[in-house]
């Protein structure tokens, strides 16, 4: 891969990657994630 | 080398667990910090775990009723993935240091990096346990399970598991075959930890997998000038991943450790971010060639 293609694909992903934050973030999955990692996450400690 | 990225490591540990006061009351710590990911893997019921860990997180979005996929989460992990790549694993990630601290404790070590097909596994874990159980087997109510959380995760039992169960009455009450379950595996894989370098991440970790896919084209990455190298072997021969970073400095399985620069007699390898590189070459595959 070239210097020149990597740098674009690089920047084509990391406008992906915050385009994703964006709309994950305004769909709500912030508080969904929150809402998991406030509590104890049963399953994750082998209980649930 | 080596030392400051112990140094790292733990300054890592620390800021993920940063929460001391959960330690001592064996609670989790519940602010709005919790909605922001970690890169490395960090159980966030780990009663010290400041932010969350995204494989966890990953995986409460995909198992909502209301989500097939996590954009938040995923395009996290994907820009963590374009600075970083598996320089994560090597310098921030809290579990690979408790790897190579259960390395540390003597014992016959393995010898070669263990078997190349067995790493598909970390793959297999991603695709199935992360993504396919929560996604596509829903309860009644619509939601999945974290099934690599709940059946495979030794950071969450070794960091959230135990020490909650030990201190809470209730949840010890509660512990049952699931919870004897996971205790095993986490054994088991301590124990393969003792014996081979980084058994989890080589073999399971469904992170070091996703952040392998951006090691070739992370801003951090790696490269071998052809014109220096004097191909004696040097850096594959210390290589505890099983990497020949002359030929494959960009591996998706290196993890950025950096024993194979200290080890180069004739620093024709390098490492760094884009633009501020030293030494190596620009183009990554001119050892193999040269």
């Amino acid at each position: 891969m070239s210097e020149k293609t990597g740098n674009i694909l690089r920047a084509a992903l990391f406008l992906i990657a915050l385009a994703f934050v964006a709309a994950g973030v305004s769909r709500g999955e912030m508080s969904t994630v929150l809402r998991k990692a406030v509590t104890v996450c049963l399953e994750c400690i082998g209980i649930g | 080398m080596a030392d400051r990225r112990r140094v790292i490591q733990w300054i890592a540990l620390i800021a993920n667990n940063a929460y001391l006061k959960g330690f001592a009351e064996g609670r989790v710590y519940r602010g709005s910090l919790k909605s922001i990911c970690v890169p490395g893997l960090n159980c966030y019921s780990c009663p010290g775990a400041a932010a969350s860990c995204p494989l966890g997180a990953l995986q409460a979005v995909l198992g909502d009723y209301r989500y097939k996929f996590s954009f938040y989460v995923v395009g996290l992990m994907m820009g963590f993935g374009l600075v970083f790549g598996r320089l994560i694993c090597g310098f921030l990630c809290p579990f690979g240091l408790m790897q190579e601290l259960f390395y540390k404790i003597p014992s016959r070590k393995a010898a070669g990096s263990g078997a190349r097909w067995l790493r598909w596994g970390k793959y297999v874990t991603l695709a199935v346990f992360v993504i396919a159980i929560p996604v596509f087997f829903r309860g009644d109510l619509g939601i999945g399970e974290p099934a690599f959380c709940k059946y495979i995760c030794p950071a969450g039992t070794i960091t959230a598991g135990l020490p909650l169960v030990a201190a809470q009455p209730s949840l010890r009450e509660a512990a049952g075959g699931l919870f004897a379950f996971k205790v095993f595996a986490a054994a088991a894989i301590a124990a393969a930890c003792v014996v081979i370098y980084r058994f989890f991440c080589k073999f399971l970790c469904p992170l070091g997998a996703f952040y392998g896919f951006f090691n070739r084209i992370a801003l951090y990455r790696m490269s071998c000038d052809g014109n220096s190298c004097v191909r004696c072997g040097a850096c594959s021969r210390v290589c505890r991943m099983g990497v020949d970073p002359s030929r494959e400095p960009d591996s998706a399985e290196c993890i950025r450790c950096g024993d194979c620069l200290k080890a180069c007699p004739s620093s024709a390898l390098g490492a760094g971010f884009e633009f501020v590189r030293k030494g190596g070459a620009k183009d990554a595959g001119e050892c193999a060639r040269g």
